[in-house]
C-alpha cells in the first residue's frame, strides 16, 4: 500500500524532478565529466607557465578553486559579515 | 537624412524621450520601439573623426566623434534601449521610460563624445536619469536606495569635474584622449570613472540600488552606467596596470558576495561587478587583444546580463514581486520560456562554448596569457569557473529548479517574451558566428576562439565547477541573510553615530538649559534680594540718614586732606 502511494506521489512529480531522473542525471553527469577529462588528453595546449600543462589541469583547477571560493565565502566572509536580511530595516 | 540634419544621435533618444508623455496607447508603444532604431541608424551615419562641434568658453566641444570603439558601444546601447523598451512596453509608468531613454541617450552621448566637458555633461545626465529609474519603482526602499545612489554618483561627478577642470588648467586642452595617471588631474578623472564601474571601495552602490528598481528598470540599469565607465577607461587609461588589481578585486568581490546572497536580483547585481572586473583587467593589460576583449565583452555582457535580468524581472512580474531564492524554485514547470531564457543568459555569462560570453571573455584571458601575466591569468581562469558557480548555475538553479516552491506563474506577456527571445537568439548567434562582432572591434583581429584545446579546456573548467556546486550544495543552502558591505559605513555606522550624537547633543543642550535656568534664577533671586521694596538697594531711607553719611564722608575727606 505504502509502496503504491509512494509510486503515485512520484508520478505526480514533474518528470525532471523524479528521484529516478535525478539519479539518471548524476550518472550522465559523471560520464560526461569522465569523457571531457579523457578528451583533454587528446589535445596539446600551448604551455607557458608550466602547471597548466599538467594532466586535466582545467578539471582539477576548476574544481579546487570553486571549492576554495565557496569555503572562503561561507566559512570566512559569511561568519563575519552575514546578518539577517532585516538588518537595515530595524 | 539624419546625417544632413547634423543632430548628435544622443539627442534623438534624449529629446525624443520627453515626447513620450504626450503620446498614448499604441502611438506611444510604437514610438518607444522606433526611437532607439532611429538612433541606431544615426549612429551608423557617424564617420571617423570629429563630426559635430560647438563653442564653450574658450574651448571647442566635440559633441560627436566617431571611431570603431565609440560606434561599437553606441550601437549596443541603442540595441539595449530597443530591447529594454520592448520588455517594458506593458509597464504603466511613463516617467520610468522617459528617464530610461534619457539615460540610454546620455550613455550614447558619452560614447560619441570627443572632449571631457561633453563627457562630463552626459555623465551627469546619466546619473540623473538612472536615479529616476531606480526611484520609479515607487516603493519606500527604492526611494531610499535612489537617494544613496544619487549621493554616490554626485560625489563621483564632483571628483570627475575637479579632474576635468584641473586637466584643462594643466594641459590647456579638453580633448578626450589617452592619459597617464600621473597627476592630480588625471587621478581625479580616473577615480571619477572608476566609481561608475563599481570599483572598490564604493562598489556597494550597485547591489544596493539596482535590485530596488522595478522589474523593467533593472534591465536598463544593468547596461549603461558600468559599461560607459568601461568605455571611458578604454579611451583614457588603457594600459594603466594598476587597473589589473582593481579589476581582479572586483571579479572576486562579485563572486564571493553573490555566493552568499539570497536575493536573485542582487546575485545578478554582484555579477555585474564581477563581469565589469574582467573588462577593467583587460583595460589594465592594454594590448590590442585585451582592448578588443574588453569591448567585445562589454557588448556581449550587456545582452546576456539584460537577458538574465529580463528573466528575473519576468519572475517578479508574474509572482507579485518575489525575488528571494528562499521563496522561489520549481518555476520551470510553469514558466518554460522564462526558464530557457534565464538558462541561456546563465550559459552565456559563464562563457559556455557556442554562446556569446565564450567568444568575448576568452580574449581577455588570452591577452593575459600572451603577455605572460601568470598570476592574472590563473586568477582569471579561477574566476571563469567562479562565474559559472555564482551566476551560471546558482541563478537558474535556485530560481527555476531546486525545491518546488508551489508557485505556478505563467510566462509573462508577449512583449516581455519577445524581448527575451530576441536577446536569447543574439546570445547564441554571436557565440556561433563571432566574426560579425569581431569585424566591428577597435582593432582588426584573427583570434580563433574555437580551437579544440580551448573548447575542451573551457568545458572541463565549467563542468567541474558544476560538480563543485552540487557537491557543496549543502553549504550553498539559501538563508534569509544579507552580507555587510562598505555601505554599512554610511547606512549603519554613520546613522548610529548621528543618532548617538543627537542623544549626546540633546543631553548637553539640556544640561546647558538647566545651568542657564539656574544662573538666571539665581540672578533673579539676587536682584530680588537687593531690589525688592525692603532690599538694601531699593528700600527708601530717611533723608537724615543720607545727610549723616554725607557729613561723615566730608569729615573723612577733611581729615585725609589735613593729615595725609
Amino acid at each position: 500500500m505504502n509502496t503504491k502511494s509512494a509510486k503515485n506521489n512520484e508520478q505526480k512529480l514533474h518528470w525532471l524532478v523524479r528521484p529516478k531522473t535525478i539519479k539518471g542525471l548524476w550518472i550522465v553527469g559523471i560520464v560526461v565529466l569522465a569523457f571531457v577529462t579523457w578528451l583533454g588528453t587528446l589535445t596539446h595546449p600551448h604551455v607557458k607557465f608550466g602547471i597548466e600543462g599538467t594532466f586535466a589541469f582545467s578539471s582539477w583547477y576548476g574544481f579546487i578553486t570553486c571549492v576554495g571560493m565557496v569555503i572562503f565565502a561561507k566559512c570566512i566572509v559569511g561568519i563575519f559579515l552575514t546578518r539577517k536580511d532585516t538588518y537595515y530595516d530595524d | 537624412m539624419i546625417d544632413v540634419l547634423n543632430i548628435p544621435p544622443a539627442f534623438i533618444l534624449i529629446f525624443g524621450a520627453f515626447l513620450l508623455p504626450f503620446l498614448k496607447g499604441w502611438s506611444r508603444k510604437t514610438f518607444i520601439l522606433i526611437l532607439p532604431l532611429i538612433t541606431l541608424a544615426a549612429i551608423w551615419q557617424v564617420h571617423d573623426g570629429v563630426q559635430i562641434t560647438a563653442g564653450f568658453l574658450d574651448f571647442e566641444l566635440q559633441l560627436v566623434k566617431g571611431n570603431n570603439l565609440s560606434r561599437l558601444f553606441a550601437t549596443v546601447f541603442s540595441i539595449m534601449a530597443f530591447a529594454g523598451g520592448l520588455f517594458a512596453l506593458n509597464r504603466n509608468n511613463v516617467i520610468e521610460m522617459v528617464a530610461a531613454f534619457a539615460y540610454a541617450g546620455s550613455a550614447i552621448g558619452v560614447a560619441l563624445a570627443g572632449d571631457l566637458v561633453t563627457v562630463f555633461v552626459y555623465w551627469e545626465l546619466m546619473a540623473v536619469g538612472s536615479t529616476v529609474v531606480v526611484w520609479s519603482a515607487q516603493t519606500p526602499e527604492s526611494g531610499r536606495a535612489a537617494m544613496r545612489y544619487a549621493l554616490v554618483h554626485l560625489f563621483g561627478g564632483v571628483v570627475l569635474m575637479v579632474g576635468v577642470i584641473a586637466y584643462a588648467q594643466e594641459t590647456g586642452t579638453i580633448d578626450f584622449v589617452h592619459m597617464q595617471a600621473n597627476s592630480f588631474a588625471t587621478w581625479s578623472i580616473l577615480i571619477g570613472f572608476l566609481i561608475n564601474t563599481g570599483a572598490p571601495p564604493l562598489s556597494a552602490w550597485l547591489p544596493d540600488a539596482y535590485p530596488e528598481s522595478s522589474w523593467s528598470g533593472s534591465v536598463f540599469l544593468s547596461a549603461f552606467t558600468t559599461k560607459t565607465a568601461v568605455y571611458v577607461l578604454l579611451v583614457g587609461f588603457a594600459g594603466t596596470q594598476f587597473l589589473i588589481w582593481v579589476g581582479l578585486y572586483m571579479i572576486f568581490y562579485g563572486i564571493i558576495y553573490a555566493l552568499l546572497e539570497n536575493d536573485m536580483r542582487r546575485i545578478l547585481a554582484y555579477s555585474i561587478i564581477n563581469q565589469v572586473g574582467f573588462m577593467v583587467v583587460a583595460v589594465g593589460i592594454g594590448t590590442e587583444m585585451s582592448i578588443n576583449g574588453a569591448a567585445a565583452h562589454a557588448f556581449t555582457h550587456i545582452i546576456y546580463k539584460a537577458l538574465l535580468l529580463m528573466s528575473a524581472g519576468s519572475v517578479m512580474y508574474m509572482t507579485g514581486g518575489k525575488r528571494k531564492c528562499t521563496d522561489l524554485g520549481g518555476l520551470f514547470q510553469s514558466m518554460p520560456l522564462t526558464t530557457l531564457a534565464g538558462t541561456i543568459g546563465a550559459l552565456a555569462i559563464s562563457s559556455v562554448p557556442w554562446t556569446s560570453g565564450f567568444i568575448s571573455k576568452s580574449m581577455t584571458n588570452q591577452a593575459a596569457f600572451d603577455e605572460g601575466y601568470a598570476f592574472t591569468w590563473f586568477c582569471l581562469v579561477a574566476a571563469s569557473a567562479g562565474v559559472f558557480l555564482h551566476a551560471g548555475i546558482k541563478f537558474p538553479w535556485f530560481v527555476f529548479f531546486q525545491k518546488d516552491s508551489g508557485l505556478r506563474p505563467k510566462d509573462p506577456p508577449w512583449n516581455m517574451k519577445a524581448a527575451m527571445i530576441l536577446f536569447s537568439i543574439l546570445c547564441v548567434w554571436i557565440g556561433v558566428q563571432p566574426q560579425y562582432l569581431y569585424a566591428i572591434l577597435p582593432y582588426p583581429t584573427d583570434y580563433q576562439p574555437y580551437t579544440q584545446a580551448h573548447v575542451i579546456d573551457m568545458l572541463q573548467l565549467l563542468l567541474y565547477s558544476g560538480l563543485a556546486f552540487f557537491v557543496l550544495l549543502g553549504l550553498m543552502k539559501r538563508t534569509l541573510t544579507i552580507t555587510l558591505d562598505f555601505d554599512w559605513f554610511y547606512r549603519k555606522l554613520a546613522v548610529d553615530i548621528a543618532a548617538k550624537a543627537t542623544v549626546v547633543i540633546g543631553k548637553c543642550v539640556n544640561i546647558f538649559k538647566s545651568l542657564t535656568n539656574k544662573l538666571i534664577s539665581s540672578a533673579i533671586t539676587l536682584a530680588t534680594q537687593h531690589h525688592n521694596p525692603r532690599g538694601v538697594l531699593a528700600r527708601t531711607t530717611p533723608a537724615g540718614i543720607m545727610t549723616f553719611w554725607m557729613v561723615m564722608l566730608l569729615c573723612a575727606y577733611l581729615v585725609i586732606y589735613l593729615f595725609v
